[in-house]
């Protein structure tokens, strides 16, 4: 094992590469699902980096005005949960592991959901809901919060994102 | 670490270009650093904002997240990303002579 470690390969010396431009994609509607991605967007915008939000199929929870303020931890088929199915399965259980969660991220400063979206726009990165989903949900503009942009095709996603990385959460 | 001569004083940088002792700080060198991450002029905003930055780490021990920057330092989040395009917690820690803010909010 000792000699698999120091087989191991140095980090790459100092590389003065950096990343300009990042386009997320947000396709779960699970708190666990919605906020790596917006933890990415806003640190994006931390260091100058653009970065272009999508959200595509029940991601796009996080967008819609009737559920934005309602998004609740997965308690059942989460293995990360380490804890039974049907314990998951519990009436008002998703409820108190989704209070847990917010309590302790209150505590480090992330914000709820419906602030970090106006966080993130205001901090300049732009929001699109995905226009397959869209349409499959019957949704329009109305539907979403003031903050999204638009609602894009995947093709126009894909411009939007060019000369950029793409991460899929 | 180096020690670099800005605005005619000594002193300390990271690797980063962040003062490693606060106490080396004065006004003329955060006009410096503002001018050579591009921004020509300091105005009484981005005043506001470094002042609020370099207090508050002075005070707690840690900078600011741009979520307590955005509610208390009395700058709103839209402004500033327009006075600090390329990030505005990392900058105004740098021009206010703080350490880089190590969380990720």
């Amino acid at each position: 094992m000792a000699t698999h470690l120091a087989e191991r390969p140095q980090a790459a010396p100092a590389n003065r590469e950096t990343i300009e431009k990042v386009a997320i994609v947000i396709s779960k509607g699970s708190l666990e699902g919605v906020y790596p991605g917006l933890i990415m967007a806003n640190g994006a915008r931390m260091e100058g980096i653009e970065a272009e939000l999508f959200f595509t199929f029940f991601g796009l929870d996080a967008i819609r005005k009737d559920r934005y303020a309602n998004i609740k931890v997965a308690t059942v088929g989460n293995p990360g949960m380490h804890l039974p199915t049907w314990v998951g399965a519990l009436p008002g259980f998703s409820a108190l592991a989704t209070r847990m969660m917010k309590r302790q991220m209150e505590k480090i400063d992330i914000p709820p959901i419906p602030e970090f979206i106006e966080l993130v726009a205001d901090s300049g990165a732009h929001l699109y809901a995905c226009k397959a989903t869209v349409d499959m949900f019957g949704l329009t503009m109305q539907d979403f919060v003031p903050q999204v942009d638009d609602i894009i095709s995947v093709g126009e996603f894909y411009e939007k994102a060019a000369g950029g990385e793409i991460i899929f959460t | 670490m180096t020690t670099t001569m800005i605005a005619d004083s000594p002193v300390d940088l990271d690797a980063e270009g962040f003062l490693t002792d606060h106490t080396e700080w004065n006004e003329r060198i955060a006009e410096a650093i503002a001018r050579e991450n591009g921004i020509e002029h300091l105005t009484d905003r981005h005043w506001q904002v470094v002042r609020f930055m370099r207090e508050r780490y002075l005070a707690t021990g840690t900078a600011p997240s741009i979520r307590s920057l955005g509610k208390e330092s009395g700058v709103p989040v839209k402004e500033l990303y327009q006075l600090f395009p390329k990030g505005p917690a990392k900058l105004a820690a740098k021009i206010g002579g703080v350490p880089k803010p190590k969380g990720c909010i």
